[in-house]
C-alpha cells in the first residue's frame, strides 16, 4: 500500500489549478508520477470514492476531491458506505465508519 | 491591551454549501443572526487586523511536513481552493497584515515554536467564517493553523500555551486585534456519519469554556475526544487557543446541534477579554 502517495497526489489535485488540468486532460500521465499500486492507480482513474474512503485517504482530501469531480453531497456519502459494503471497514486513518452506515442527516428525506 | 475582541465561530462548508438543502430554516437563519451580531461586534471593537486561529483541511500542509502551528505573515492570501460553485463562496484575496504578523510570529517564538508561511491557501475553515465576518474581504488576517487533522497531534496544553503566546504578542502591539478561534466541536465530516453530533459533549464543553475551567478544558485525551466527539473533535484546540489568548470566560451567544446537514453543532460566542 502507497496511501501516502495516494493522498499527496490527492492533496495536490485539490489545490492546484495546473493539477487539476492535467487530472483533466492528461489523467494517466499524472498517476504515473506517484508511485502507486496497481489498484490505487485504477481507484483514482476511475474517482471510485468508495475504495479510496476505504484505503483510508483522509476525508478532508477526499471530501474535496468527491466534490472537485462534481458528484453531489449525497451521493458522496452513498458512495463511501457502498465503498464499505463491498471492501470492507476502513484499513487505515481516523476517518472510519462509526454509525452502522445509517444517515445522521434528516435533509437526506427531503432531497 | 490591544487584544479587542476574541470570539469562537464554527466552520463547516455545509454552512455555505448546503444552505439551500436546510430543512430548518429558522434554525439556519437564527444562526446567521449571531454571526452577524458577531460580524458586527468585530467591526465595533475597531480592530485593524483579525486573526484567524484555524484548523485547515490540507490547504497549506501535508504530511510531508506537517506544522503542529504556522502563523501566515504574507501580503495577501488566497482561496477558496475549494470549488466555488460546491462552496457557494466565490474565489478572492484576502488581505494580509505582514508586518503586524511577522512581529506576532517573532514574539510567539519566545516561548513556542512555530513555523511561519508567506504563502497561504484557505479552505473552507477560514473562508466560510471569513465570508460571515467579513463579508467585503477589507480586514487585513492573520492566518494562525494547528493541526488538527490526525495524529501525531499537538498536546492540548501546548494549544493554550500557543493561545497565551499569541496574547503575549497581540499585548505587545499598538494595533487593535480581534482573535477568533475556528473548528468544530464533536462532529465526524467527511465520513458517511456526517450529520453526527454529540450533543451533551458540545454543551459540556461549551460549560468548561464558560466556567473558564483550564485544568477541564485540558483533561481531554485525544483517544476519549475520537472516541466520543469524532476526528472532528480534535478541533478544539483552536477554542482552547483562543480561550487562553482571551483570559476571561465564554459567553456563548448561539449553539445548535439542529443542522446536521451543516454536519457540525453550530457554535458562536465571544470571550471576556482579560
Amino acid at each position: 500500500m502507497s496511501l501516502y502517495q495516494v493522498q499527496k497526489l490527492l492533496y495536490n489535485l485539490n489545490r492546484d489549478e495546473q493539477c487539476k488540468e492535467q487530472y483533466t486532460n492528461d489523467k494517466m500521465t499524472l498517476l504515473r508520477s506517484y508511485d502507486l499500486t496497481d489498484d490505487e492507480r485504477e481507484a483514482l482513474s476511475q474517482g471510485d470514492i468508495g475504495l479510496l474512503y476505504v484505503m483510508g485517504v483522509n476525508g478532508q482530501i477526499l471530501m474535496h476531491y468527491a466534490a472537485f469531480l462534481g458528484i453531489e453531497w449525497f451521493d458522496y456519502l452513498e458512495l463511501m458506505r457502498k465503498g464499505i459494503t463491498e471492501h470492507g471497514p476502513v484499513r487505515a486513518g481516523v476517518y472510519a465508519m462509526t454509525g452502522g452506515g445509517r444517515s445522521f442527516t434528516k435533509e437526506r428525506e427531503i432531497s | 491591551m490591544t487584544l479587542v475582541y476574541a470570539g469562537l465561530t464554527s466552520h463547516a462548508p455545509g454552512m455555505t454549501g448546503r444552505a439551500h438543502m436546510v430543512e430548518n430554516t429558522n434554525e439556519r437563519d437564527l444562526l446567521y443572526a449571531a454571526l452577524d451580531q458577531q460580524r458586527q461586534e468585530i467591526q465595533d471593537s475597531g480592530a485593524e487586523a483579525l486573526i484567524v486561529v484555524a484548523a485547515e483541511h490540507f490547504a497549506n500542509f501535508f504530511m510531508d511536513n506537517m506544522p503542529a502551528y504556522c502563523i501566515g505573515i504574507g501580503e495577501y492570501h488566497v482561496g477558496p481552493i475549494e470549488d466555488p460553485a460546491w462552496l457557494k463562496i466565490e474565489k478572492t484575496t484576502i488581505p494580509g497584515a505582514p508586518a503586524l504578523a511577522g512581529a506576532i510570529a517573532q514574539e510567539v517564538l519566545q516561548s513556542v515554536d512555530i513555523a511561519y508561511a508567506e504563502e497561504w491557501k484557505c479552505d473552507h475553515g477560514i473562508m466560510v467564517p471569513l465570508h460571515f465576518l467579513t463579508p467585503k474581504y477589507d480586514l487585513p488576517i492573520i492566518p494562525m493553523n494547528i493541526n488538527c487533522q490526525g495524529p501525531p497531534l499537538t498536546p492540548l496544553s501546548r494549544a493554550w500555551a500557543f493561545g497565551e503566546a499569541v496574547r503575549r504578542a497581540c499585548d505587545a502591539s499598538s494595533s487593535k486585534i480581534a482573535l477568533i478561534g475556528t473548528g468544530g466541536i464533536s462532529h465526524w465530516p467527511a465520513t458517511p456519519d456526517s450529520g453526527k453530533i454529540n450533543e451533551a459533549w458540545d454543551r459540556e464543553f461549551l460549560d468548561r469554556l464558560t466556567r473558564q475551567d483550564k485544568a477541564a478544558l485540558l483533561s481531554y485525551t485525544d483517544s476519549e475526544t475520537y472516541q466520543d466527539a469524532g476526528q472532528g473533535g480534535f478541533e478544539i484546540r483552536t477554542h482552547i487557543a483562543a480561550a487562553a489568548a482571551a483570559g476571561g470566560p465564554c459567553h456563548v451567544q448561539f449553539y445548535t446541534a439542529n443542522l446536521p446537514i451543516f454536519a457540525v453543532g453550530c457554535t458562536v460566542a465571544r470571550f471576556s477579554v482579560h
